[in-house]
């Protein structure tokens, strides 16, 4: 599994995160101090003395030059410190460990259920092109790229929690405490995100099943004698695995942003409601940890994806 | 059927004229009677061969010439019933062995594959699957039709790979691909294809994606094992050379039709068709010594736009009032037809005089 190859391949892109992360947090902070708002304004309350905001900007920094308080930030945040909240004054990891496994959760189960649905479907299609099942897969992917995921969001709870009442509508529960609860509150939300990655896996892997099926390697394992099932089942489908991965790989780093508002319409308290209410309050700890984390995440998930392309692909590692 | 009369020869009376058959008549190893090819397209059926004959003894090694899409190739991919089923459509008997191919179950056709009947492509690189190794890839060729255990399946390619001339077979077995050179990937095809012991081995072609000197060793290897186990052989191929090197006979195809049918040395000195004198006198080096190289002047007709009689008439010199009728294939000696009317009287010239 770890050959130096592979290890070389983690070094470097452990090493090439260190300017992903150090930017896009720079950024984030340049545009909350771009636009209008002052958190020092909240803070201080209604008709506050300038004298009043003056000292709470003196307290928390904030009339220090930009470039030293986003230094300062990035001090504590690379010696593991993310700050507190300007507003609640609660420590911004807190926060992140309790709103974090929501997110994780509805997203792994939406990746989950995309692959579930998607692959059968993408499989289903390619091997009978033109077929009227493959026109149904295709039909069926046209809409779920077209349907706005809090849109469908709406139509699920306004069905199955409101007419049928077989699920909860909103709210979320920690998959610690009662997992049953957590799972059945994730489950339509988790739908809303999947159906655009239903229909992205699908067409995907239709495609390139489609022209793996029809390529000259394939017609030499069918002159070999191999029936149309192995060509299928261990030729088709460990070639397109690579394919297959990129797709759910961006997926992934997909939902993981879609989930905002996906968060915001079954009113989850996950990250996209955090780094939300961050951002109205010029909360700026508050979203830089969220962003940070977010980061983390997504360049675990990229780098993942590199080391499964060399497992599947010989012809990647070497 | 297309509704054109062809009078072919006598299927027997070739046979029993074959250059290495001359001690008994055998029966035939394949016999390819009046197959026609088409394609199905948005705007009707293109037909691309039209009442191909030919026979193969066993053993045999047989060249089937001519240029870019007179439908050489897809005479050997319909052999194996290898093109696409939705599209093309396949008339006439291909009898191997008495067996009719052409209408066998898709279950019985695949027990022919592989085990009766090999086929090696033009280019090893995109013919093998990338992502196993050479010797998971020989050793399923023979595992489909044998039951042997992985690890038998595994000395069994190793043994191929050793007999195609692969060194150090035991650590090649588990390289992949991309990591041997385009001859090594030439030779994995054909340990693959010869796995087996077919009794017929079509190659397509197998030597243009080559560098020179690789081709002629692929060439000799073809030979050299054809002969050594028995395997006959359809070479397809536009490079006449190879033909005069490796094969017995020479199949002349123009425009989807078989234009000529004759031994290798005959043909080679005194061609019978207007078509293939062309082809031999557009060889380099081995008409002329200096000047302009030969061609064919004009270009072959589109599928769709064929000519009554003659195809070739529009190309050819020596065209008369009466080659616009139909062309059957005519018997010129034992063993030699041709599809022109005029070539009992022609006399012309070959690459070899």
């Amino acid at each position: 599994m770890l050959n130096s190859g592979r290890l070389r391949i983690i070094g470097r892109r452990l090493l090439q995160a260190i300017p992903v992360v150090v930017l896009s947090t720079f950024i984030v902070f340049g545009l909350l101090k771009l636009v209008p708002g002052d958190v020092a304004v909240t803070l201080a309350g209604d008709n506050a003395s300038e004298q009043r905001i003056a000292e709470i900007r003196e307290l928390y920094g904030l009339n220090q030059p930009f470039l030293l308080q986003y230094g300062s930030w990035l001090w504590k945040a690379a010696h593991g410190d993310l700050s507190s909240s300007l507003i609640s004054n609660e420590a911004v990891l807190t926060s992140i460990q309790r709103c974090l496994p929501h997110t994780l959760l509805i997203v792994a189960l939406a990746l989950f259920m995309a692959m579930l649905v998607g692959i059968p479907l993408g499989i289903a299609a390619a091997t009978k092109p033109g077929s009227w099942i493959d026109g149904f897969v295709m039909a069926i992917a046209s809409l779920g790229v077209a349907v706005p995921n809090f849109w469908l969001g709406m139509l699920l709870v306004a069905f199955f929690s409101l007419q049928l009442n077989w699920l909860p509508a909103t709210g979320a529960v920690s998959l610690m405490k009662d997992p049953w609860a957590s799972l059945s509150h994730a489950i339509l939300p988790a739908v809303a995100l999947a159906s655009g990655g239903i229909a992205e896996v699908a067409r995907q892997l239709r495609s390139s099943l489609v022209e793996i099926l029809s390529s000259q390697q394939v017609r030499t394992l069918h002159a070999k004698g191999l029936p149309p099932s192995s060509i299928l089942w261990r030729h088709g489908l460990k070639n397109v695995s690579v394919n297959l991965l990129t797709v759910v790989s961006l997926l992934a780093n997909r939902l993981l942003a879609a989930t905002v508002v996906v968060e915001a319409v079954f009113a989850i308290p996950g990250m996209g409601g955090l780094i939300v209410n961050g951002a109205m309050n010029r909360d700026f700890p508050v979203v830089q940890g969220v962003v940070f984390t977010m980061v983390l995440i997504v360049v675990t998930l990229n780098l993942l994806t590199d080391i499964l392309y060399s497992v599947l692909d010989p012809r990647i590692s070497s | 059927m297309t509704g054109v009369i062809d009078i072919s020869a006598p299927t027997s009376a070739r046979v029993a004229g074959m250059p290495d058959a001359g001690v008994s008549p055998q029966p035939p190893l394949l016999e390819v009677r009046d197959l026609s090819l088409s394609f199905a397209t948005a705007r009707g059926a293109l037909p691309i061969t039209r009442n191909v004959n030919f026979t193969i003894a066993p053993g045999e090694r047989v060249g089937l010439v001519g240029e870019s899409g007179c439908g050489k190739t897809v005479t050997g991919l319909s052999l194996l019933r290898l093109l696409p089923p939705q599209s093309a459509r396949i008339q006439g008997d291909i009898l191997f062995n008495g067996t009719n191919l052409a209408t066998l179950s898709p279950r019985r056709m695949r027990a022919v594959r592989g085990r009766e009947i090999a086929m090696i492509f033009q280019e090893p690189m995109s013919a093998l699957d990338p992502v196993f190794t050479v010797g998971d890839q020989i050793s399923e060729a023979y595992r489909i039709h044998f039951p042997v255990s992985r690890a038998e399946g595994r000395e069994r390619a190793i043994a191929a790979l050793r007999e195609v001339g692969i060194p150090a077979p035991e650590r090649r077995c588990d390289e992949y691909p991309h990591q041997l050179s385009g001859g090594m990937r030439q030779r994995v095809m054909i340990a693959m294809a010869l796995i087996c012991k077919p009794k017929l081995l079509v190659a397509d072609e197998p030597t243009t994606a080559l560098d020179v000197t690789v081709q002629a060793q692929i060439t000799d290897l073809l030979r050299s094992l054809s002969e050594r186990t028995g395997t006959a052989l359809i070479f397809i191929t536009h490079d006449l050379g190879v033909v005069a090197e490796t094969c017995t006979r020479m199949i002349t195809m123009y425009a989807g039709e078989v234009v000529e049918d004759a031994p290798v040395d005959d043909v080679l000195t005194r061609p019978r068709h207007p078509y293939t004198s062309g082809l031999l006198r557009s060889l380099p080096g081995l008409s002329k010594r200096r000047g302009v190289l030969t061609s064919i002047p004009g270009r072959v007709p589109s599928p769709n736009a064929m000519p009554a009689g003659c195809r070739f008439r529009s190309r050819c010199t020596h065209v008369v009032a009466g080659c616009e009728q139909s062309q059957p294939m005519i018997e010129i000696e034992s063993g030699r037809t041709a599809r022109c009317w005029r070539a009992p009287e022609l006399v012309l010239p070959g690459a070899v005089n």
